[in-house]
């Protein structure tokens, strides 16, 4: 009951939340990764210490391969990211950074990807957007394909589609902020956590959603159609549902964690990403969409 | 109340099979995996390159020079010889693939070569890059020295390459070959027509070879060992022996596609070392062990007894998902583990929306066997839908997703289709089990949750 009655109180957090998330994304902006631009990234790490990456830089220059950037990463290791390689200058490139046979750097990772293929990939990941987007509208159409009163069901799906915005903006603006600070970048996984996060955090919406509309429904025959107090209806609901939505994505969140703090450095950022997703689409649920509803309500009978 | 514990004892043999193929069929667990039947030694976990090392190319086929409906022949056929090449450098388990240009997949036709094993770029990119060979060799003059190898039931094998010499005539003169049937035996037969070079050398060759055989050489390997019947002028020859069609058919596509039928040029390469596909490797079953525990823990906290039949039920998922992912099999690559280790987190989300269900039913003054029975219905909408939309957005992703996102959305589907199961099966056929228990304060305060105690409000 208390998230209906302090309900301004939530809805401004979620407004500063994701003013703060988008002036983030404007301010830091994303580094788009190899996956989508093209390029090239080299990890080698070095059987002895790491050279100076000056002197490294210098000798890089002589290749004719661009400018390159050099990451430090492990205790002996550097990853330098370059634009796309062929295998001649892939090996010039290895020769160089062993500084020919002084100090072996082992190379651990190699990945070279032509402008033709990042082009093809960004437009994949964009109709997978679109499609997960598409897909997700219809499932929220679906789902309030019933007339409800007081509010029509379409004023639900928009409220459903406003809270995935809210669950899909926060995590992306947290993301330029990692981007900007920790070298985080926006490649093909950062697509997918976002997909996921929408998938994940609509379902939620829908169940809190469909139990307002049960118990407004019971309301109404037990009170033969007379006004009801939507209100009370929608905090009823919301106590109702509080646990499970908390011990549900709780359960997925533990694991996210685990993946976060253990799990393959590869997919860190990823599950960092979903965590965020997980956490806010539950948080939107509970404390964004159903007071939005109530808002939506009152400003009807206002007229 | 004995069928129930009839069904509930099946489902623990059952999931007790399933955990003793997991662990027979996977070398790292099983220390006599040696004395294995064939059957558990052909599924181990099938890793993909980001966890077992190796290499990914990725070449673009230069089709501006073939007519539009002979790409898909074409883009097989580059297939076949890319992939006969990589055996014959004995990659073990190789992926080679087509990818067709289309509203997706762009414009470009590809060809996407997996090299689990080989972290030599420069290698494996001489490897494929070499243009295949079709050759024709003739019998080796006699009196020449024949290398021979006595095996293991002391039979003397021959050495077929000391048998025969080159000639000149080889692929390049090939104009092409088709698929005929002999009018008298109908046996299937191999026509080849030679352009101008290829049929005067092939006439040479016949006059000079009558009653020899000639061998047709195919990247280096004997592909079939004809016998010349007769001098042949115009360019034709027709190979006849004891094909089946399919074989026939198998030959006279290499034989077309002797030599790589479309300009290949490699656009994208990865290689990941075996050390940084081992570490991730044990990162993510390190995962996937806490995140398990953590849920465990969750449970029995928070839902007692219903918490405990949810842990059972989660471990027969998890054996479940491993077993499938072995069966398919499933390419498991590090996006794809943390589909899995997510689709857990799911799976549990099955069982409490059933537990919250029976804990509100209980509080609505329910005895504990109605609670159970009334609980599981009522939940089983939210189940469906809740596990609907992450079923759409991993549809989606498997279809238009590369390699990496495919290994994500499909482990993440199919721990989401076992999970609906298991809560719904399992937990009901434990749960029902258990609710026969005597009912008083410490049993209902047992199949309660949280802060409550499971009195009536």
């Amino acid at each position: 009951m208390f998230i209906v009655k302090y309900k301004k109180i939530f809805l401004s957090i979620s407004a500063v939340l994701i003013t703060l998330s988008i002036i983030s994304m404007l301010y830091f902006g994303f580094d788009v990764g190899i996956d989508f631009k093209g390029g090239a990234l080299t990890e080698v790490v070095y059987e002895n210490e790491r050279p100076d990456k000056e002197n490294l830089i210098l000798k890089i220059k002589d290749l004719n391969i661009g400018s390159v950037l050099f990451q430090p990463t492990g205790e002996k290791g550097y990853i330098v990211k370059s634009r796309d390689l062929n295998e001649d200058e892939h090996a010039l490139l290895l020769q160089t950074l062993s500084g020919n046979d002084e100090n072996v750097a082992k190379e651990v990772n190699f990945n070279s990807i032509g402008p033709s293929v990042g082009a093809e990939l960004t437009r994949k990941a964009i109709i997978s957007v679109v499609l997960v987007s598409l897909a997700i509208i219809c499932f929220i159409a679906f789902a309030f394909r019933k007339v409800s009163k007081p509010i029509s069901s379409w004023k639900y799906g928009l409220i459903a589609i406003a809270a995935l915005l809210h669950d899909v903006i926060i995590p992306s603006g947290i993301f330029a902020l990692l981007s900007h600070f920790f070298g985080a970048e926006l490649d093909t996984l950062f697509v997918v956590a976002i997909l996921t996060i929408l998938g994940l955090s609509v379902s939620d919406t829908i169940v809190i959603f469909d139990r307002i509309r049960e118990n407004s429904k019971n309301e109404k025959e037990k009170h033969e159609n007379k006004e009801i107090d939507f209100k009370s209806i929608v905090g009823n609901s919301l106590d109702q549902s509080f646990a499970r939505s908390i011990a549900t994505s709780m359960t997925v969140i533990l694991v996210l964690l685990s993946l976060v703090f253990f799990g393959p450095e590869s997919t860190k950022y990823f599950a960092l990403m979903l965590t965020a997703g997980m956490f806010f689409g539950t948080y939107s649920s509970l404390f964004l969409a159903s007071p939005l509803l109530v808002l939506v309500e009152e400003h009807q009978k206002k007229k | 109340m004995w069928k129930k514990i009839i069904l509930a004892l099946t489902i623990l043999i059952f999931s007790g099979a399933v955990a003793l193929f997991v662990f027979k069929s996977e070398p790292k667990l099983n220390k006599n995996f040696e004395t294995e039947s064939s059957f558990f030694k052909n599924r181990p976990f099938r890793l993909g390159l980001d966890l077992s090392g190796g290499s990914h190319l990725t070449y673009k086929a230069d089709i501006s020079l073939i007519s539009p409906d002979q790409v898909g022949d074409s883009m097989n056929a580059l297939r076949d010889v890319i992939e006969r090449r990589i055996n014959i450098f004995g990659v073990s388990e190789p992926v080679v693939q087509v990818q067709h240009s289309g509203f997706v997949s762009g414009a470009d036709e590809q060809l996407i070569v997996d090299l689990p094993g080989v972290t030599d770029v420069k290698k494996a990119v001489d490897m494929i890059g070499k243009t295949p060979l079709l050759e024709f060799k003739i019998q080796a003059p006699e009196g020449t020295p024949q290398k021979a190898t006595v095996d293991e039931n002391g039979q003397v094998v021959l050495n077929l390459d000391s048998q025969f010499v080159s000639t000149d005539l080889t692929g390049r003169y090939l104009k092409r070959a088709t698929l005929e049937f002999d009018s008298n035996t109908r046996e299937p037969v191999i026509s080849l027509q030679f352009d101008d070079t290829g049929t005067k050398l092939f006439a040479q060759i016949t006059k000079e070879n009558i009653g020899k055989m000639v061998a047709i050489y195919l990247d280096g390997a004997p592909l079939s060992t004809p016998v010349v019947r007769e001098e042949i002028p115009n360019g034709q020859a027709v190979i006849s022996g004891s094909f089946t069609p399919v074989e026939a058919k198998e030959l006279v596509r290499s034989l077309n596609y002797g030599a790589l039928p479309v300009p290949i040029s490699l656009v994208s390469t990865q290689t990941i070392g075996a050390s940084l596909g081992d570490s991730a490797t044990s990162a993510g079953v390190k995962a996937g062990i806490i995140g398990f525990a953590l849920i465990a823990l969750f449970l029995i906290l928070w839902y007692r007894l219903p918490g405990l039949v949810g842990i059972l039920s989660l471990s027969i998922f998890v054996l479940i998902v491993l077993a499938i992912f072995k069966l398919i099999p499933v390419t498991l690559t590090t996006a794809g583990i943390a589909g899995f280790i997510i689709s857990m987190g799911i799976a549990v989300d099955a069982n409490v929306l059933i537990f919250e269900r029976i804990k509100e039913e209980l509080h609505a003054g329910r005895n504990i066997i109605d609670a159970v029975s009334t609980g599981f219905a009522r939940a089983w909408t939210s189940i469906r839908d809740s596990n609907f939309s992450t079923l759409i957005t991993a549809t989606i992703l498997f279809w238009f997703g590369t390699s990496l996102i495919k290994g994500f959305a499909l482990t993440l589907g199919i721990g989401v289709l076992v999970s609906m199961l298991s809560a719904v099966i399992m937990s009901k056929v434990f749960l029902s089990l258990l609710s026969f228990m005597k009912e008083n304060k410490f049993s209902r305060f047992m199949f309660s949750s949280g802060l409550s105690s499971g009195k009536i409000k």
